[in-house]
């Protein structure tokens, strides 16, 4: 078929790993097209020709979905993109959308045998996004259902967690609906990713391949409100139910000034912009546009908030995070990014106060140094405050990216759920909650984490839940 | 999916009522709970009480004021129309039980909200007063559905034209003191400034005092924390926690000046949609 086979380990070994064309940085520190452009069809086939295609892949024990990477890494490599994208889509329903926001850094690509040693890692997620935008762009569809089952599924929230079990459930030929709150599906990926990050139409695009597959999306419903979830089992006739409801509540620190104008949590901030697109010229939604931005937090959504900020007007955008650069949770590709577009980071800084004009606007936020200490529980450094070191940075627009806590709505009205002591839904090892065909995971059940961990709680389950269903047939 | 319109005529000047076709809410919606709407597809998501919840039908009635971009696109709409969007119930129902005597006070379009609390208080045997108030005698809102519930009715207007010539604290002062039955509950919806003057008043009486707020919201389901209004010197959620709290202890000189977050850019909305209807 193609020249490919014949390579030799040793000249797979010799081709260096190819780079990821990108907007150019001062164009995009004001623009919310797309950072990373996309490679080259030739380019990505010289990538995939660099994977050994392992027998005992240890890439794939690193993708939280067990996608057979070296399998669409060289159908890609052959040319053969309909085979690359039949293997890729037929274990992850979203592969758009990981291609562009999983840590691959500390998942499949930190466990690829070229490593650091070997020319560096094969670019694994920059291959994924090629081969979900070929298929995409070529209407390529996804796995064909099986024979219906007559069971009907009830998917609480579209959010990565969701979708991915909505996707595999209709793969077994289930009857699957999904009740999401907002009114448009996706989640996270819509009200928190930034369009610069992951672009709409490829949120769309996935959904709608779920739709094609016989899912049903019903948004506006509240699951714990509108219907509480035994009126899902009983009256509205669900043999099982997969709650994703994601994580809810923001964190803010406590500290004083929180309340005024011009204070904001990430998710406000960040749904403004996105789901409610304040990020298109023409939009009315009300946000305020910062001139001068801090946003507290090291994750991947405060790195989203300060280049948000940064592209709305700010400057300086600041990203004020207690610890050091090297704690930082966010995504190395994320840090990168920011830092190519001028975002300042305050590092091993703590927020003390927020401090007001006259008028209740914010004016500026009072600071403190911090040391690095000995380790903490989470065997990072802990830090230290410097007495003594306070200072202000003057600024207009706070944003705060400092994690969330459990939403109650749902589990208060289902007394028999059981949480924990923080609220969050407990599961044994199948997935299932304390309320028999009743599952649940993604952030509702682990907390603020990543897409991909909630993608695979939802393909895991998804397993379960057919398991479930099947037995009880 | 759109939601259809049933019904749309004016209550007052620039305050309708919509009927809305909206089975998903009607099921467990209760007294004091909100639904969000979107007008059209590429509206804002507003927080509006849920005036009546009509099982039979499967439709909800809101009651809307003109005071904004979105409220005005609301309320332009016919029956037969539809809205976008209609996501709901949200917020806790108000607790309601025997107290003896309560009044319910509404300020101008929060008499809306008070309307299904009355029907709740009256059901559980209370003797239910109303207050409403309003700038002139047109802006006293639903004055015919209260007196068919309550036990009394007081229409208030600030210029005299209609009821007692005052504000509804005012009223409500003059009732507390001649009340054959004490008042032991006051639920309020309104303006902040009348809201906070309710508390203030039946503060020092040590009147169990209840007030429905409605601070800037966008998701409504505890996601973004928009809506956070500090209670005892607590930050809480209206969304999730509220929107009704024990209105001796909202902080609402925060309220009112986190509502003014966005009163410039309201106004450049507000001015850009009338020159494109002038186009």
């Amino acid at each position: 078929m193609s020249s490919d086979n014949k390579l030799k380990p040793s000249e797979r070994m010799k081709i260096p790993r190819q780079a990821m064309p990108e907007r150019q940085a001062q164009v995009r520190a004001v623009s919310f097209e797309e950072v990373n452009l996309g490679m080259a069809e030739q380019i990505a086939m010289r990538e995939a020709q660099r994977c050994l295609g392992c027998k005992e892949a240890k890439c794939i024990p690193g993708c939280p979905v067990y996608t057979n990477i070296p399998g669409f890494v060289q159908k890609l490599a052959e040319g053969d993109l309909a085979a690359s994208a039949r293997i890729l889509l037929n274990d992850n329903a979203l592969p758009g959308v990981c291609g562009r926001v999983c840590p691959q850094e500390k998942q499949c690509e930190a466990l690829c045998i070229r490593g650091k040693n070997a020319g560096g890692p094969v670019a694994i997620g920059y291959l994924e996004r090629f081969v979900a935008d070929w298929a995409r762009q070529n209407q390529f569809g996804g796995t064909a259902p099986a024979a219906p089952t007559g069971k009907k599924v009830a998917v609480v929230g579209s959010g990565p967690a969701g979708l991915t079990a909505a996707g595999e459930l209709a793969k077994k030929g289930h009857d699957v609906t999904i009740f999401e709150a907002l009114h448009e599906p996706g989640g996270v990926l819509v009200y928190g990713i930034p369009q610069f990050r992951l672009p709409k139409d490829i949120v769309k695009a996935e959904v709608d391949n779920l739709r094609k597959m016989g899912v049903k999306i019903l948004t506006n419903v509240i699951i714990g409100r509108s219907y509480t979830i035994d009126d899902l089992l009983t009256d509205e006739g669900f043999n099982a139910v997969f709650i994703a409801n994601g994580a809810g509540l923001p964190l803010f620190l406590g500290m004083p000034g929180e309340n005024l104008k011009g204070v904001y949590s990430a998710n406000e901030f960040l749904t403004r912009v996105n789901l409610m697109r304040a990020y298109q010229p023409d939009s009315t939604t009300p946000v305020l546009r910062p001139r001068k931005a801090v946003v507290i937090g090291g994750g991947n959504t405060a790195m989203d908030g300060v280049r948000t900020s940064r592209r709305l007007g700010a400057d300086p955008a600041t990203l004020v995070y207690r610890r050091s650069r090297a704690e930082m949770p966010a995504r190395a590709e994320e840090v990168h990014h920011a830092e190519q577009e001028g975002i300042i980071f305050q590092m091993l800084t703590n927020p003390l106060e927020i401090l007001a004009d006259d008028q209740g606007w914010v004016r500026a936020i009072r600071c403190q140094k911090m040391g690095l200490g000995e380790k903490d529980k989470s065997g990072r450094p802990r830090p230290v405050p410097i007495p003594g070191s306070e200072f202000d940075i003057e600024c207009d627009v706070v944003i705060e990216a400092i994690g969330t806590r459990a939403n109650p709505l749902l589990t208060a009205t289902t007394p028999d759920l059981k949480v924990n002591d923080k609220g969050y839904i407990q599961i044994d090892a199948d997935g299932m909650t304390s309320k028999k065909g009743v599952f649940a995971g993604g952030d509702i059940v682990r907390g603020s984490a990543t897409v991909i961990l909630a993608m695979g709680d939802g393909k895991k389950t998804a397993a379960a839940i057919d398991r479930y269903l099947a037995a009880k047939a | 999916m759109a939601y259809r319109i049933l019904e749309s005529q004016w209550l007052a000047p620039e305050v309708r009522r919509l009927v809305v076709e909206a089975p998903h809410v009607v099921r467990h919606c209760g007294p004091g709970q909100f639904v969000i709407v979107r007008p059209a597809a590429d509206s804002e998501r507003i927080p509006l009480t849920v005036a009546q919840s009509d099982r039979q039908h499967q439709a909800i009635t809101l009651i809307i004021q003109a005071v904004g971009a979105t409220t005005r696109q609301l309320c332009a709409l016919e029956a037969g129309g539809t809205l976008a969007d209609v996501a709901g119930p949200m917020g806790h129902t108000t607790e309601i039980s025997n107290v003896g005597h309560a009044v319910i006070v509404g300020g101008g379009v929060g008499t809306a909200v008070i309307y299904p609390q009355a029907a709740a208080l009256k059901e559980k045997g209370n003797y239910v007063s109303a207050i409403m108030g309003g700038r002139s005698q047109p802006y006293v809102i639903l004055e015919k559905e209260l007196a068919a519930i309550c036990d009394a009715v007081y229409p208030c207007t600030d210029d005299g034209s209609y009821g007692f010539r005052g504000f509804v604290t005012e009223r409500l002062r003059t009732l507390i003191a001649q009340a054959a039955v004490p008042v032991k509950l006051v639920l309020c919806a309104g303006p902040v400034p009348m809201m906070r003057a309710v508390a203030e008043l039946t503060r020092p009486m040590n009147i169990h005092t209840i007030a429905s707020l409605n601070p800037v919201m966008v998701d409504g389901t505890g996601m973004c924390g928009g809506c956070r209004v500090a209670v005892n010197g607590e930050t809480k959620f209206a969304c999730v926690d509220g929107p009704e709290f024990d209105a001796h202890q909202v902080d609402f000189k925060a309220l009112s000046d986190r509502l003014t977050t966005y009163r410039v850019q309201e106004r450049d909305v507000t001015h850009r949609c009338n020159l494109n209807t002038m186009k």
